[in-house]
């Protein structure tokens, strides 16, 4: 048995393999991607374009002023004299937020008026305005506790002292690029197994497989076995350069996260067989291997996070096993996670794993006719 | 084989003579065009692709992603129990943004932390009250997870917002002054509520219209190679020209449907305004959609075979439309070399459009100027196609 077994698993890597457009699909634009995608997936936002409209000539305003300028989050584009200024700024996106200080803005600052500052930003970018306004309240803080400082008047009787764990600076590469690491293997190995039956079915070679002396297991085995070792590949190329070039840390157990990468692939194996095995053509299987990815990327936790989406969206993740494995490859890149919290997130893929793999196996010979 | 049977109709219903065969331009483009939409009929899984898809993914992920983070769980650790501590926590308590838990001690909260059941830390120390009234002012700790950085940045703000207006109250019922030298004002514009979704959903039909546009075509024409049937319609009198553009006018239609389904369920479904122009609306849909039906026939002519093409549609449009499209992550923010890399992803034109369309209004500026980018995409995918087409037959 080991011994066909061999040839099977053999002839299914050629099968990857000896196209030369398909092998090259396999490790090219992953790669590429990883490090595109690792510098362009980030929510840090910089140089932020700012117009400047100020009304006022006094000192105060000048020195609110220098300390937006003086900042690397703002960048200056555009100085404003006119109302009707803002919009011929904001509308084309020519600036992302525009900074109004009125003319009474220093002559209220010193008769202990509160002092307004106008802060417009462009929505049409939600997360984006949420932090530039962020920044923008940070500074006048600072300026305001200055202020009061430097005159000698009572500061707030509490205040906030802010720290970040496991990201001091709070790097969206350190979030994104583990991220990577899941969805790279998620596509690769879907993509890897879901055409296999297809393509088989499609041509006629995969009755002439079922009418060999082989078993159902023995040939989910084989097409297994590739797709395994792609994918474990890859993720393994894409951890050392996340590592090594991004420099993410690496504070947990490798052995964990090489259990969670082994379960992960074995489950996304196992629904890339199953759309297989059920589509009667290749585009069919395409479609299927769509309708797979695209929601357990979105629905997973990648970009937003689950705690957000309505309850019963985030039932609806506790399927999929991208949700699990990114838990454990954030968690052993930066949080140093405890094994029996990567335990929790290791069964859950194992039963996808059993479950997909054996719905497979089934459909080898029931998706006849 | 449905290649040459449709020749041999050639849409006119005649008797099939040698003169139908070769036919007027415009009779073999109707038999073709009508071949190619008989194609997509009986097969069911066009069909989804172009209607049950786009509405499946905009229900799910309109619902589904979302950067608002409300009810944050946060592990409150209160050292010493006051009137001011508890003041405090109930400031929490009432803000729709938090869901404080009382924890024991700071390891309780530690552990809370990297299980994942609280968000953030918020430690009021032993002496809290003692220090309120002393000059310095007390420390309220707050220490968010930083593995997802952008929701512990959105936590922080929300924890400054709490703070602010729990100061406030207690300036107030103390009787102290407490008016901040500057106030800021805050304005957002064309968004005023900062709805993620409002942002979100337009440039989810981006990148659905880029799932159908070049996955759908570059799988179809892929099938075509793989099986010979565009051999045999090559050796037909029908032009290279004729037989992209009788694959193009349904695809095209097809994706236009699905476009305004999109556009109805935005509105309709997700209340996303829209403050555009309807008719500027479809021209810059049908730009978009020809960029990437003439990406899909692109890559379905270099690859040839449904795998490849499948692999390479997802690779090229999908990833990257989402992730280098300003969909979800801020273009402005990338590296200048990245930036660069964005202006070849059609769906970055289309995004940017449909965002100022839905929630600003037509600004000529930027419909123009990604109007006239995505034409010049479509042209060079298209010039492209056909040109690879031609050679390959020599």
């Amino acid at each position: 048995m080991w011994g066909r077994l061999r040839a099977l698993i053999a002839k299914e890597f050629l099968a990857v393999w000896k196209d030369k457009k398909s092998r090259a699909v396999i490790i090219g634009p992953p790669l590429i991607q990883l490090l595109v995608f690792g510098y362009a997936a980030t929510f840090d936002v910089n140089h932020v374009a700012t117009a400047i409209y100020n009304e006022d000539s006094g000192l105060a305003a000048r020195e609110l002023i220098a300390r937006f300028e003086g900042s690397p989050s703002f960048e200056t584009v555009a100085r404003l004299s006119r109302d009707a200024q803002i919009q011929d700024v904001i509308d084309p996106k020519e600036a992302s937020l525009v900074i109004h200080i009125g003319q009474t803005f220093t002559r209220d600052l010193m008769a202990r008026r509160p002092a307004r500052v106008q802060l417009i930003v462009d929505g049409r970018e939600s997360n984006t305005a949420l932090i530039i306004l962020g920044y923008a309240s940070r500074i006048v803080a600072d300026f305001n506790n200055e202020w009061l400082a430097a005159r000698g008047e009572a500061l707030p009787p509490a205040r906030l002292v802010v720290r970040s764990w496991f990201n001091p600076n709070l790097e969206s590469q350190w979030f994104i690029v583990p991220g990577i690491v899941a969805l790279l293997t998620l596509v690769v190995t879907t993509v890897v197994t879901a055409l296999t039956v297809a393509r088989e079915r499609e041509v006629g070679t995969f009755e002439q497989l079922l009418v060999t002396p082989f078993r159902p297991f023995e040939i989910l085995i084989g097409k297994s076995v590739p797709a395994l070792v792609i994918g474990l590949a890859e993720g393994t190329v894409i951890i050392a350069i996340g590592v090594f070039w991004f420099g993410v840390p690496f504070r947990g157990d490798l052995l964990l996260l090489y259990a969670g990468l082994f379960l992960y692939i074995l489950s996304v194996i196992g629904v890339g067989l199953m759309v297989s095995s059920i589509s009667r053509t290749q585009q069919q299987a395409i479609l299927g291997a769509f309708l797979f990815v695209v929601p357990a990327v979105i629905l997973s936790g990648f970009a937003t996070p689950i705690a957000n989406m309505p309850p019963f969206i985030q039932d609806l993740t506790l399927i999929n096993p991208m949700r699990y494995f990114l838990v454990i490859v954030r968690g052993t890149f930066l949080e140093g996670l405890p094994a029996e919290l990567v335990y929790a997130r290791l069964w859950p893929m194992a039963a996808i794993a059993a479950v997909t793999l054996v719905g497979a196996g089934w459909m080898f010979r029931h998706r006849l006719g | 084989m449905s290649g040459s049977r449709v020749d041999a109709h050639g849409g006119s219903g005649e008797p099939a003579t040698s003169m139908d065969v070769a036919g007027t331009p415009g009779l073999r483009l109707r038999g073709l065009v009508r071949k190619e939409t008989l194609q997509i009929l009986r097969d069911p899984s066009s069909i989804s692709i172009a209607f049950v898809l786009p509405a499946i993914l905009l229900l799910l992920f309109g619902y589904g992603i979302s950067l608002d983070a409300k009810h944050v769980p946060v592990a409150l650790v209160i050292e010493n129990p006051t009137t001011e501590t508890s003041s405090f926590a109930v400031s929490l308590i009432n803000s729709p943004y938090f869901a404080p838990a009382l924890v024991r001690d700071r390891r309780a909260a530690k552990e809370a932390l990297v299980a994942g059941d609280a968000d953030a830390i918020v430690v009021l120390r032993s002496d809290f009250s003692r220090r309120l009234r002393s000059p310095v002012g007390a420390p309220i700790q707050v220490i968010v997870n930083g593995t997802d950085a952008n929701t512990a940045r959105i936590i922080e703000g929300y924890m400054q917002g709490a703070w602010q207006k729990w100061l406030e109250q207690y300036s107030l019922d103390e009787g102290l002054a407490l008016t901040p030298p500057v106030v800021t004002e805050q304005r957002v514009w064309f968004n005023a509520e900062v709805r993620s979704r409002n942002f979100l959903v337009p440039g989810l039909i981006a990148i659905i219209m880029t799932l159908i546009g070049t996955l759908l075509t570059a799988m179809v024409v892929a099938r075509e190679w793989e099986r010979g049937t565009m051999e045999a319609l090559m050796v037909t009198p029908v032009r290279i020209g004729e037989i992209l553009l009788g694959k193009l006018i349904p695809y095209f239609l097809l994706g236009m449907g699905g476009m305004a389904l999109s556009t109805a369920m935005a509105v309709w479904v997700f209340d996303v305004p829209f403050r555009g122009s309807l008719a500027v609306l479809l021209v810059v849909s049908a730009l978009f959609m020809l960029a990437s039906l003439g990406m899909g026939l692109l890559i379905s002519t270099i690859a040839r075979s449904q795998f490849v093409a499948g692999q390479v549609a997802i690779i090229v449009a999908f990833l990257p439309a989402f992730i280098l499209s300003g969909f979800i992550f801020d273009i402005a923010s990338m590296p200048t070399v990245v930036q660069w890399i964005t202006h070849i992803v059609p769906a970055r034109y289309f995004v940017s459009s449909l965002q100022t369309l839905f929630l600003a209004g037509t600004v000529w500026p930027i419909v123009l100027a990604n109007g006239a980018a995505l034409a010049l995409m479509a042209v060079i995918f298209l010039g492209l196609t056909r040109r690879k087409t031609h050679k390959s037959l020599e």
